[in-house]
């Protein structure tokens, strides 16, 4: 029975890569038509992004990735859309994936509110920042967005590969700024049937790390749970569990600041934005669904190797090299 | 568990009425877009700017774009819900919105505990959300 179950999920796996590895190429195909004349009917792209978010969802899941990572890159790179509107609904993807998590995270006390808030507003104040920033350079050239953009995926591919987490770091010295906040805390583990207290140092280094990542994230309109992640957990010293939740549960504020600006500026068109956060959605529940007899590690691995195509291609697309098609 | 690791490893008051917010929220943001998005779609109200205006122009950079499809900018769209393209803006706007509401009540919470710096970091997050959204900041598109 179980063998039947995991030969199911493996089939279904692998349907699922295919199909997010067919659509860019279906999609770039058809982004040729579209700008050769584009005889594709107005519903033609919507169902195509939805299809592909679906897959995106799942994948982001049991990779362990936010959805907006992927999703800037990947639609930028093969859809036909301006990057100003790609970023803005990236992170409104991010945003929706965060807000559907963080209440599962907060109940079970993985996501720390004491942690989250300081570095929330430190993150969220500099993201608007990155985002004005961002929404002037692609003013001004967006090969110039597009080339950062893909040099910063590319990076971010090299952090997940080079990375290592580290499950329960050893905090000797909490310093008085974390001391003063409370930044510390007790949380249930489930694997090893026990109480782990914890506790933060570091704490001003760890704060200026998240004016570079509210920039960053801004500036792209990418999530930030691949930078927030090292930052909480190998900087600042807590639990990796701790670390993934409360960096799920900050994106929903991180992000909501970013995405005002960009949706304010008019860069969010509900055409491209509701089946892109529904279907990312919608694939994210079954994602978390299949997590539990998938097997993560080779998702992983197959979406860094996606994250650095999709990097050189937004770099190879800003450059005007064409070499990647 | 024991009922001394239970304890010590529970939630805050603020985190559990946060999380309920949450989930009562999305839902309804969830929902909010679907029917939108529905009615979009379907046709059964107008649209501002054709379907076919949008794919057409949805290569161009934001400032060209909201100028060949005279849409709005900022809180613009509220003139013009009774179109079905600007009314997908209301589940937009209302997941958008989730996280400042959530953070009023933890001020409250924060208050009540007489935990001032975490009452003043929760009162300053949603003074940074508030200004992201009211406009004030980057709206001005062309």
């Amino acid at each position: 029975m179980v063998n039947i179950l995991i030969n199911s999920t493996n089939r279904l796996l692998v349907s699922v890569t295919i199909l997010v590895l067919s659509c860019p190429v279906g999609a770039y195909a058809a982004e040729q038509v579209v700008l050769g004349g584009g005889d594709k009917p107005w519903w033609y792209w919507p169902l195509i992004l939805f299809i592909f978010c679906f897959g995106l969802g799942i994948l982001a899941v049991m990779a362990g990735v936010g959805g907006g990572v992927l999703y800037v890159p990947l639609v930028s790179g093969f859809f036909p859309f301006h990057i100003d509107f790609v970023r803005g609904v990236g992170l409104m993807v991010a945003l929706a994936g965060a807000l559907a998590a963080g209440p599962g995270l907060l109940r079970r006390n993985l996501a720390n509110l004491r942690l989250a808030l300081p570095v929330a507003l430190i993150a969220s104040t500099f993201s608007i920042i990155g985002a004005m920033l961002g929404l002037y350079l692609s003013a001004l050239n967006p090969d110039i967005i597009q080339v950062c953009l893909g040099a910063t995926i590319v990076g971010i591919a090299a952090l997940l590969i080079f990375s290592k987490n580290s499950e329960k770091p050893i905090v000797t010295n909490q310093d008085a700024i974390s001391h003063a906040l409370g930044l510390g805390g007790v949380y249930w583990d489930e694997g090893a049937r026990e109480n782990v207290e914890w506790k933060t140092h570091r704490t001003v280094l760890g704060f200026f790390m998240f004016i570079l990542i509210g920039l960053v994230a801004g500036m792209f309109g990418l999530g930030a749970g691949w930078a927030n992640v090292p930052v909480l957990n190998l900087m600042m010293g807590a639990p990796l569990k701790i670390s993934v939740a409360t960096s799920k549960f900050l994106l929903s504020i991180t992000d909501t600041s970013a995405a005002w600006i960009y949706m304010n500026r008019g860069c969010v068109i509900p055409l491209i934005g509701v089946p892109s956060i529904v279907g990312l959605m919608l694939g994210s529940l079954l994602g978390v669904r299949l997590l539990a007899i998938a097997k993560p590690k080779m998702i992983r691995y197959f979406v860094i190797v996606v994250l650095l195509f999709a990097g050189l291609k937004a770099m190879d697309k800003g450059l005007g090299l064409g070499l990647l098609g | 568990m024991t009922a001394q690791a239970n304890l010590a490893s529970r939630p805050s008051k603020e985190q559990v009425i946060y999380a309920n917010i949450l989930v009562i929220g999305v839902w309804i943001g969830l929902a909010l877009l679907f029917v939108t998005y529905f009615i979009y779609l379907s046709g059964l109200m107008p649209s501002h700017v054709d379907m076919t205006l949008i794919t057409q122009n949805w290569d161009k950079g934001v400032n060209e774009y909201l100028e060949i499809t005279h849409s709005p900018h900022g809180w613009g769209w509220l003139a013009l819900l009774g179109n079905g393209d600007f009314l997908n803006y209301i589940g937009l706007v209302f997941l958008a919105l989730l996280t400042i509401v959530c953070y009023l009540v933890l001020i409250k919470g924060y208050v009540t505990k007489k935990d001032w710096i975490y009452a003043a970091i929760a009162f300053l997050e949603v003074a940074v959300l508030s200004i992201a959204a009211s406009g004030l900041l980057g709206s001005g598109g062309h």
